[in-house]
């Protein structure tokens, strides 16, 4: 059996599974220290399931920690952004278009030095080591103990980064390294923000990991805990760690996963309605679609795996004004249950409204009465085409696909959403984030340039699965479990060599 | 003469987002680039074409290469200052001030780091009045304007000097060497005086960008139509309006090329709109005609936000309102047409003015 738990914003919630079938689940406040939440979670949902604890073989934590710390600028580390790529580069320094007091509060360090590749991997200017050794020595004269590292072009070529980081390591054994072509894409500032990012969450992760590992053991749990990527992937904790940003936007991807698994439908549109805000996204083979284009968290600019989600302020606890109708984005969030009508209070919401319009049965549904009946049907049409729009947004061609609704407020939805051909409410829909974290599997990736030149296109396919699979293996796959998820192939077409840069992600379950 | 400063570069790069019709380059590094070159080195000197002596000896700059090798490599930022210097000698005269060779996109920008550095000003014009593909592209082909000497430099110190026939051959000759260079340089080309520029410049653009950009700075913040005030300011028609249903791209010699399938809302329903592109976009075709073609600017804005979006962001979903802006009278000539009309492009078709067919 394994559990999983999904902290929110809003809400932690834990899953009690049994292979493929929920056997109990809890849902309580988030906490402010996060982890007196997810222990009662898991505590609650294993006294009423009447589990032992020597029955649990696994647990996965998708939680918004990490997000949270940079927003808050809590907890960040000191870090030196090391970047190589002098000559090139120069004008615009690590961390330049960071908002001034997030980079003041890591202390703004930053180093250039030579190096760095070409697009087709000839060098910029070959690695200057002693000048790595000079940074190493006035990073250990400001007592910096975390450092990122960036590189001109190192998703084509890596070992610019990785001696850069030898020098520093060997120089200063005791600080923690990110390499940012581990961590990002093409693209250097958002590839290198995204490891900085990383580095200045180092002791915070480790913090975590132990007061997880704590938590677990004081409830007697002993089994190995897993923390859930944005890829929809789970890392063990040991390398959740080394690269906490891996966990941004768990939750989104999560609740897609969870998703996929409870209604045994791989593509298809999501829509998660929480309670001030809904997340809207893609599956395709069971994985949410990632983003292209640039992220920003907390105003900084990263381009690593993320889900491409589309947030719009609708939920369970949206506040309706009647003249003119307006729905939302305020909300009366989680005092759902003490502001809401139908709970007493004195705030119309689209939950009141659901209830008004006969779609649920909760609260005391004559606290609604006297709402006028065309109005009703009027503001849950607005609903039902705010759904709509933002389904449409997000949907990469005109067919209709299915559309799975999870979430709190998958209440607010009666009627099959327009360019949609079903509409699926799955069971335990109210915590497809946490069962989303129970079933995710492990992961191998490989995102690397070929020369079709050297090498013909089937034999660089076949090397880049095995290169994934061996990943996911290594990262704790069953390797009969195995299979190709996705395969990208983008030709550079400005490369003499005939190029071609190939991306596969394997992914297996978990050998437990 | 006015002085730009880092908060005039927010709303220059946003405006040349929409001159730049598509393509033109990341806006977003441009900003950076201008913004960060203004903190160190001190605001720019901006002068109008009147304020220009004839005698006055202007070049412009420009950024060359692959828009996704400059999010990786990004720029010194000096690149160009040698290959300036000697181009100067070898011309026998001090350069009085630089210019954009392209208003559209990153190019509207990258001159005001090499105005900051060599502490020179920058003249409100520019070549092109829009974002083009290529070098010859620009009104100073027209005049008889020569590309050459024509200079380009890399990060690494670098640079080479050109002397061509034609400024085809430039762009032919440059386009290689860029490639060498990492495929990503800085230009420095079409050395004219004050009294020929006076002939060939497309007049203001950099206050016009700089207005378009405020303007939808403004009307964000006041809540107002952006898309409707962006036409207002750059004089255009709106064309369509719909959602993306399809995007294809392909890449050819180089360039990003493909369509874009729009299905139109309210007045344009059961429209449909094919937008071609080649980094920037050509034509756009309604319901198999094509209505709107270059060298008339087609530009593409987010419904909702106003946002101007970029070929290469172009995607299925996106609430979309395409306008149709008349290019600049230099183009409207047979000489003009015959550089940057729809043949050129490989579209056997006449030229129709946007205003004929959208004005009334």
């Amino acid at each position: 059996m394994r559990i999983g738990v999904d902290v929110g914003g809003t809400n932690t919630d834990a899953v009690l599974m049994d292979g493929t079938t929920v056997i109990g689940w809890f849902k309580t406040q988030t906490t402010a220290d996060v982890t007196t939440g997810i222990t009662t979670a898991i505590r609650t949902v294993l006294e009423e399931t009447k589990i032992p604890t020597n029955e649990i073989k696994a647990v996965m934590i998708g939680t918004t920690h990490f997000t949270n710390a940079v927003v808050e600028q809590k907890r960040l580390m000191q870090t030196a952004a090391i970047r190589v790529g002098l000559p090139a580069t120069e004008c615009l320094p690590p961390m330049v278009d960071w908002p001034p007091d997030l980079r003041d509060t890591i202390g703004n360090h930053k180093y250039l030095v030579h190096g760095g590749h070409e697009f087709d991997g000839r060098e910029i200017a070959p690695l200057d080591e002693n000048e790595i050794r000079e940074v190493a020595k006035d990073i250990k004269s400001k007592g910096i103990r975390a450092v990122a590292i960036s590189a001109v072009f190192s998703p084509v070529n890596g070992s610019f980064e990785e001696r850069a980081a030898e020098i520093i390591q060997n120089e200063l054994p005791d600080v923690s390294i990110s390499l940012s072509h581990e961590i990002g894409r093409m693209g250097i500032l958002e590839r290198e923000n995204a490891a900085i990012l990383n580095a200045c969450l180092g002791e915070l992760a480790k913090a975590i990991v132990d007061s997880f590992r704590k938590a677990l053991a004081d409830m007697k749990i002993d089994a190995p805990f897993y923390l859930s990527q944005n890829d929809g992937t789970l890392m063990s904790a040991e390398y959740a760690e080394k690269y906490p940003v891996l966990t941004f936007a768990s939750g989104p991807t999560n609740s897609m996963r969870g998703a996929a698994f409870l209604s045994g439908v791989k593509d298809a549109m999501v829509v998660d309605l929480g309670g001030t805000t809904s997340d809207v996204g893609m599956l395709l083979r069971g994985f949410p679609r990632e983003a292209s284009v640039a992220v920003e968290i907390s105003g900084v600019r990263t381009n690593f795996r993320m889900p491409d989600v589309y947030s719009f302020g609708l939920g369970g606890g949206s506040i309706v004004s009647q003249d003119p109708l307006k729905i939302g984005p305020q909300s009366v969030g989680y005092e759902l249950t003490t502001k809401g009508l139908v709970f007493g209070g004195d705030v119309l919401t689209t939950t009141d409204l659901a209830v008004a319009g006969g779609l649920v049965d909760i609260g005391d549904a004559s606290a609604v009465k006297s709402l006028d009946a065309t109005f009703v049907r009027e503001a849950l049409d607005e609903i039902q085409s705010m759904v709509e729009t933002a389904v449409d947004r997000m949907k990469t061609s005109a067919a209709p696909v299915p559309l799975i609704l999870v979430g709190g407020g998958t209440i607010l939805v009666s009627r099959q959403v327009e360019g949609t051909s079903e509409m699926i409410k799955p069971e335990h829909f109210p915590v497809a984030n946490a069962i989303g974290a129970a079933i995710a599997q492990v992961g191998g990736e490989t995102d690397r340039v070929f020369a079709l030149a050297e090498l013909p296109r089937d034999e660089a396919l076949a090397q880049a699965r095995q290169e994934a699979t061996d990943k996911a293996i290594a990262a704790g796959a069953d390797e009969k479990t195995i299979t190709i998820v996705d395969v990208e192939e983008v030709p550079l077409a400005y490369l003499p060599s005939n190029a071609v840069k190939i991306r596969v992600k394997a992914v297996g379950d978990l050998a437990l | 003469m006015r002085l730009l400063h880092p908060e005039n570069i927010e709303d220059i790069a946003l405006g040349a987002a929409v001159l730049g019709t598509g393509g033109g380059g990341d806006p977003y590094i441009g900003k950076l680039m201008g913004i960060q070159a203004i903190s160190e080195f001190g605001p720019v000197e901006l002068l109008s074409l009147d304020e220009i002596d004839d005698d006055a000896l202007i070049v412009p700059t420009a950024m060359m290469g692959a828009p996704t090798v400059m999010v990786e490599k990004l720029p010194k930022g000096d690149e160009i200052i040698k290959a300036f210097h000697a181009l100067e000698s070898y011309l026998g005269q001090k350069i009085t001030a630089t210019m954009s060779a392209e208003a559209g996109g990153l190019n509207s920008v990258t001159p005001l780091t090499v105005a900051a550095r060599l502490r020179i000003p920058m003249v409100d014009c520019d070549g092109m009045g829009r974002a083009f593909p290529e070098l010859q592209m620009v009104t100073a082909t027209l005049y008889g304007i020569s590309s050459t000497p024509f200079a380009i430099g890399d990060e690494k110190g670098n640079s080479a000097i050109l002397n061509t026939i034609n400024n085809r051959w430039t762009e032919t000759f440059s386009r290689s060497i860029t490639i060498d260079m990492g495929c990503a340089a800085m230009i420095a080309c079409y050395a004219t005086t004050g009294k020929e520029l006076k002939e060939w410049a497309v007049p203001n653009t950099m206050t016009l960008v700089e207005d378009i950009g405020r303007t939808i700075r403004e009307a964000r913040e006041s809540k107002a139509n952006v898309v409707e005030t962006v036409r207002e300011a750059v004089g255009g028609f709106q064309v369509f309006r719909g959602k993306i249903v399809d995007v294809r791209r392909r890449t050819e010699k180089g360039f990003a090329r493909g369509e874009a399938i729009m299905e139109g809302v309210d007045d344009y329903d059961s429209q449909t709109l094919e937008l071609n592109f080649q980094n920037e976009n050509l034509v756009a075709i309604i319901d198999g005609e094509i209505m709107v073609s270059v060298p008339d600017l087609i530009t593409v804005l987010e419904t909702e936000t106003g946002e101007p979006i970029t070929t290469e962001t172009l995607r299925y979903g996106f609430r979309v309102t395409v306008l149709g802006i008349p290019c600049n009278e230099k183009w409207r000539t047979p000489e003009g047409l015959e550089l940057v009309g729809p043949r050129y492009f490989g579209y056997d078709v006449d030229w129709v003015p946007v205003e004929e067919r959208y004005g009334q």
